[in-house]
């Protein structure tokens, strides 16, 4: 999580295996809409950036359906928290943390990320 | 309970299914596992799962979410969990348990879970290649990998509960399905004939093959061994690649035979009504293994339940709770292949001098049946076809309902009173069968436990945590006594407004605020401003915005700007999200008239991106399965050829349905056609609190349907009659007559003002029938307001419109010239031209379908791996 000055020529990478890398720029990414990027090992990542310009990634898989469509669910806040709701059946999952909000026992995969 | 001196004494629990964790569980709450050493030897190959979900696994639920397993909570008690080491011989003298591994453990306790087998009657060649059985994840996966790679037709052998599942499996895996049901009807157990017959019509139209009255006589095989068919017991014979069977289930007390314990006649564990085996004190027996002590087997998960609460009960010997197992309720309500089917209680009517109250609808599938006792006690019943009223009247059975019987099961509109409140009920009426909570621990879980959600009372009590069937009726009573109890029910329209959405609107409309964040920031709840909103409100207010854009002085164009943040997936991508992640088309085809030249478009469009098209219920077509980065590409031939947004995925105008009318049909008085693709033009594009749907038919036959409809119109010699607020879907109403008569101009004027004052008050998503039903006033007001002006608003309704139609433009003309815009289009930012692996399809019927099992294995690796990836990633 790293707060975002506004240029757009910065870069928004993820952290896989210790290494960064680069999905896309600063500037494609609108806020409280998301995007997915596909990872070199095959899963995907789905990437939001909120309001503030804070900068969150986690798992694209929506866990309930299989679907890859995290990234085009709704954002949010919920007690101060930032979170995603799937579009398919409107679960919702913490942006930082990847939990299930609906469920204890789902939890999706999330990533570090950074702008450089 | 004696223990080996000096040591923890010993707890082993054989079996790990579902009762054995509930078990488990029970044990942690009475602090026994603190005390105690727990081993638990389970013979499959994963912890305990929800078996009563299995078949979930084919709607794309993995063999992961299934799990009923935390293993935070085994790891926490320091339960010592053996997967895929199942118990092999009980020594019950020196009291110990041997598993496969060679682990010998010596017990103080050993409790039996072992569950059932499923029975497979002993007909030749019932082991062949092609021969299943319906009982682990281990099963499923078996017949998905047959069925997908051998199979293309299948038979079930048994059509009770279970039976009815795998059929639905099978079904579901594109396989021709047949059913043997040796019994003359269908679930023998839980229905009477006629629910049986109504279940079987049901059955049938989905096109299952249905052979009731006879039984299996022989598997016949090809010369590999293979199943190529089955031969019945009436000599008639199926052609089939695959055979499940699933003609009960028997307990697993081979265990228990082997080391002496005494087992009931037709298999069980004898237990009395600690289910303390009869034979031994330190042996227990719980769940589907167990003969409990009213001589029965039950083969549901509630009794099973209760089991383990009880023997956890005597084991911690607490002077406070005695438990006991006397018996329990046979209680089932299942949705089978989309079938609600429920019985409770004496369904039978097995008591003395009991009376039936039925009603039956065999064309639409439905049957209820109530068991009444003379003096008017409710004993029962069954429910085929519609199953809404099973969590109420199952909780009054065994009292005296305060409504008649008739009115329990007459369908809503013919002339059933109000709907019986849970409110109603006694406190010791139970709630959810499955955990058997009554409706006095879920007032206690509020009034006591200060509890103001569901979730938090399902938390607390475990209601509804099972099957879920009850979870309607607990959020009713959670409700109530939440009013009850003084606290305001917040009537927000979400965590981040404490407005309605009609409070909403004004506020928009009077201050003219045309952006999200302002109004968050301004007139959001304290907490919620400056923050980015919730999936509630953010589309709600787009919607607000959307429809008053001309006036507030905001974009007309849903994706300009902020706007593009607050639509659903749908709205976002002017196209129907699909299960798979792919989407479908649905170009406006105004009062269902198409010309030959735009039809044949369609087509070549769908054939050139190979999209599965169908005709809808809405009089147009639907081209379903592309790909998010084919969708500008279809909509720039579509455009091209003429077509425009048909607003399917928007809560918007739907379609205006016509029948062919006056200048065809020999009965039509008007000109039906004309003003439905008039109508549909005027409102297109008109974003509302739901959708709208409307259809003009030319004469009083009414073959457009137009009193099902928001808005409907049926033409009179002298002009044209308005009804308004009808609805199909799930609870239909028919439309209300608005007025008579009326000249073209006179019928716009009015839809105009209708339409507008809906989207004022309405709450969101709140369709036009229960939005009438609800506001103060209801049918009068709404005339007095809209035909009578009684507000003076109607100028500002006529005015609103008016502005609406002067800027109305096509969302996919104005997408496809921007490229900006465009880029959104993509599965992968970082991939553009990459498609989605997950999405992808099979054939079906000489077209395709989504290739569902991709979705739940295509990208997900082995369990083990996924942990570790996820660890070195999460933060
Ligand atoms: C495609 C279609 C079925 C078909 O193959 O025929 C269809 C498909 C869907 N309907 Fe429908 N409905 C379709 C005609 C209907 C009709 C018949 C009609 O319009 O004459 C009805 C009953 C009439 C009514 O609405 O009063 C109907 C009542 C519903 C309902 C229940 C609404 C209610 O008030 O109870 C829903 C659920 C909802 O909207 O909340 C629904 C929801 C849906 C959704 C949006 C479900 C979803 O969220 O995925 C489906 C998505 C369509 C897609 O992805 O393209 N659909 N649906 C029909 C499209 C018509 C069209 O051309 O636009
Ligand atoms: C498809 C399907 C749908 C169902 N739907 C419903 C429903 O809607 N409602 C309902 O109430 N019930 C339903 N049931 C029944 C419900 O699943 C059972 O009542 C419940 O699972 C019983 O729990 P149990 O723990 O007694 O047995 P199980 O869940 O079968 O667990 C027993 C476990 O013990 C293991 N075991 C056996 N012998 C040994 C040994 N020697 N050593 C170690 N382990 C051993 C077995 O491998 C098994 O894992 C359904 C069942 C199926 C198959
Ligand atoms: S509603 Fe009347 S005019 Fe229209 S097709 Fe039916 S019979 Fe003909
Ligand atoms: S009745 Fe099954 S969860 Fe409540």
């Amino acid at each position: 999580m790293t707060l975002a000055p506004e240029t757009t020529d910065l870069k928004i990478q993820l952290q896989l295996d210790g290494d960064w890398l680069t999905v896309c720029d600063l500037s494609t990414l609108f806020p409280g809409r998301g995007v997915a990027a596909l990872l070199p090992n095959g899963r995907q990542a789905a990437v939001f950036r909120d309001r503030t310009g804070t900068l969150y990634a986690i798992d694209n898989r929506d866990p309930f359906t299989g679907a890859a469509v995290l990234s085009r669910g709704l954002t949010g806040t919920h007690q101060g928290r930032p979170f995603v709701a799937s579009p398919l059946l409107k679960q919702r999952f913490d942006l930082e943390s990847g939990r299930c909000l609906d469920d204890e026992a789902v939890r999706v995969a999330t990533y570090e990320i950074q702008v450089s | 309970m004696t223990a080996n001196l000096g040591a923890t004494p010993t707890i082993v629990l054989v079996g790990h299914g579902m009762v054995g964790q509930r078990f488990l569980e029970a044990l942690a709450e009475r602090g026994l596992t603190a005390t105690h050493r727990v081993v638990v030897l389970c013979e499959e190959p994963r912890p305990a799962y929800d078996r009563v979900a299995l078949t979930s696994y084919f709607s794309g639920k993995t063999p992961e979410d299934l799990s009923m397993t935390d293993m935070e909570f085994i790891e926490k008690h320091g339960i010592e969990l053996r997967v895929g080491d199942p118990a092999e011989t009980v020594d019950r003298e020196a009291k110990k348990v041997t598993s496969r591994s060679g682990l010998v453990v010596d017990y103080d306790v050993l409790v039996l879970a072992t569950g059932s087998y499923p029975f497979v009657p002993p007909v030749p060649n019932k082991d062949a290649a092609g021969c299943f059985v319906y009982r682990t994840i281990e099963d499923l996966l078996a017949i998905e990998e047959y069925a997908k790679t051998r199979a293309s037709t299948g038979a079930v052998v048994g059509g009770g509960l279970l039976g009815l599942e795998a059929a639905g499996a099978l079904k579901g895996l594109g396989v021709e399905t047949h059913i043997v049901e040796f019994a003359p009807r269908l679930m023998p157990v839980q229905v009477d004939e006629g629910g049986g017959a109504a279940l079987l019509r049901t059955i049938e139209d989905m096109g299952l093959t249905v052979h009731t009255g006879t039984g299996t006589q022989e598997i016949v095989t090809d010369a590999s061994g293979a199943v190529t068919g089955m031969k019945l017991s009436d000599g008639s014979e199926v052609a089939t690649d695959m055979v499940i069977f699933s003609a009960g289930v028997r307990p697993r007390d081979q265990l228990a035979r082997e080391c002496g314990l005494a087992v009931g006649e037709r298999g069980g564990i004898t237990v009395d009504e600690q289910c303390r085996t009869v034979t031994d004190p330190h042996v227990f027996a719980i769940g589907e293994c167990a003969l409990a002590a009213d001589g029965r087997v039950y083969g549901l998960v509630a009794p099973g339940y209760e089991q383990a609460e009880t023997v956890a009960a005597t084991i911690a010997a607490d002077e406070s709770e005695q438990l006991a197992f006397t018996g329990a309720d046979l209680s089932t309500k299942l949705k089978l292949l989309g079938v609600d089917v429920a019985s409770f209680g004496d369904a039978h009517g097995t008591a003395e001098d009991c009376l039936d109250v039925v009603y039956s609808d065999s064309r639409a599938g439905l049957y209820k049946k109530l068991v009444i006792g003379r003096d008017g006690t409710l004993l029962g019943g069954i429910l085929v076809g519609d199953a809404e009223a099973y969590g109420t009247l199952k909780a009054f059975t065994g009292s005296v309902p305060p409504v008649s019987p008739e009115s329990l099961v007459l369908p809503a509109g013919a002339g059933a009173p109000a709907q019986l409140g849970p409110t109603a009920l006694p406190d010791e009426a139970i709630i959810c069968s499955c955990n058997n909570v009554t409706k006095g621990t879920i007032r206690g879980a509020v009034t006591e436990h200060k509890c103001t959600t569901v979730p938090e009372v399902k938390k607390c009590t475990k209601a509804g945590t099972t099957c879920g069937s009850c979870v309607k009726v607990l959020g009713q009573l959670v409700n109530a006594e939440l009013e009850a109890s003084g606290v305001e029910v917040d009537k927000g329209l979400c965590g981040c407004f404490s407005q309605t959405r009609e409070e909403l609107y004004e506020i928009v409309l009077a201050l003219r605020i045309n952006t999200y964040q302002d109004l968050l920031d301004r007139y959001g709840r304290e907490g919620a401003r400056g923050g980015d909103g919730c999936e509630i409100c953010k589309p709600a207010v787009g919607s607000i915005i959307a429809s008053l854009a001309p006036a507030i002085g905001a974009s007309n164009y849903v994706l300009d700007g902020e706007q593009a943040a607050l639509q659903d997936t749908n709205d976002h991508f002017l196209a129907n999200l699909q299960k798979n992640g792919s989407y479908s088309i649905v170009p406006r085809i105004p009062g269902g008239e198409i010309a030959p030249e735009k039809l044949i478009v369609i087509g070549e469009i769908a054939r050139d991106f190979g999209l599965y098209t169908k005709i809808t219920g809405g009089q147009r077509i639907d081209m379903f399965g592309a790909r998010v980065e084919q969708l500008p590409l279809i909509w720039a031939r579509l455009v091209d050829a003429g077509f425009e947004s048909g607003h399917a995925y928007g809560k918007a105008l739907r379609t205006v349905k016509s029948c062919v009318g006056q200048t065809w049909c020999r009965y039509g008085v008007q000109d039906s056609v004309r003003m439905a693709i008039d109508l549909e033009l005027r409102y297109r594009g008109l974003r509302s609190p739901h959708k709208l749907k409307s259809a003009v038919s030319g004469c009083q036959r009414e073959c457009a349907e137009a009193q099902s409809k928001d808005f409907g119109v049926i033409a009179t010699a002298g002009g044209w009659n308005l009804y308004v607020a009808g609805n199909g879907g799930a609870t239909p109403r028919h439309a209300d007559l608005l007025a008579q008569d009326l000249s073209d101009a006179e019928l716009v004027r009015l839809i105009d003002r209708f339409l507008m004052f809906y989207i004022r008050t309405a709450d969101r998503l709140e369709r036009t029938s229960t939005w009438l039903e609800r506001i103060p006033g209801g049918l009068d007001h709404v005339r007095d307001v809209v035909v009578h002006d009684s507000l003076g608003i109607c100028d500002e309704l006529e005015k609103l419109m008016q502005a609406h139609v002067a800027n109305y433009r096509d969302e996919w003309a104005e997408t496809i010239n921007d490229p900006e815009k465009l880029a959104r289009f993509v599965s992968f930012v970082n991939a553009p031209d990459t498609p989605d692996p997950v999405v992808g399809f099979v054939p079906e019927r000489d077209q395709m379908k989504p290739d569902l099992p991709l979705l739940s294995i295509g990208m997900r690796p082995a369990a083990p791996q996924e942990a570790a990836l996820e660890g070195s990633v999460q933060r």
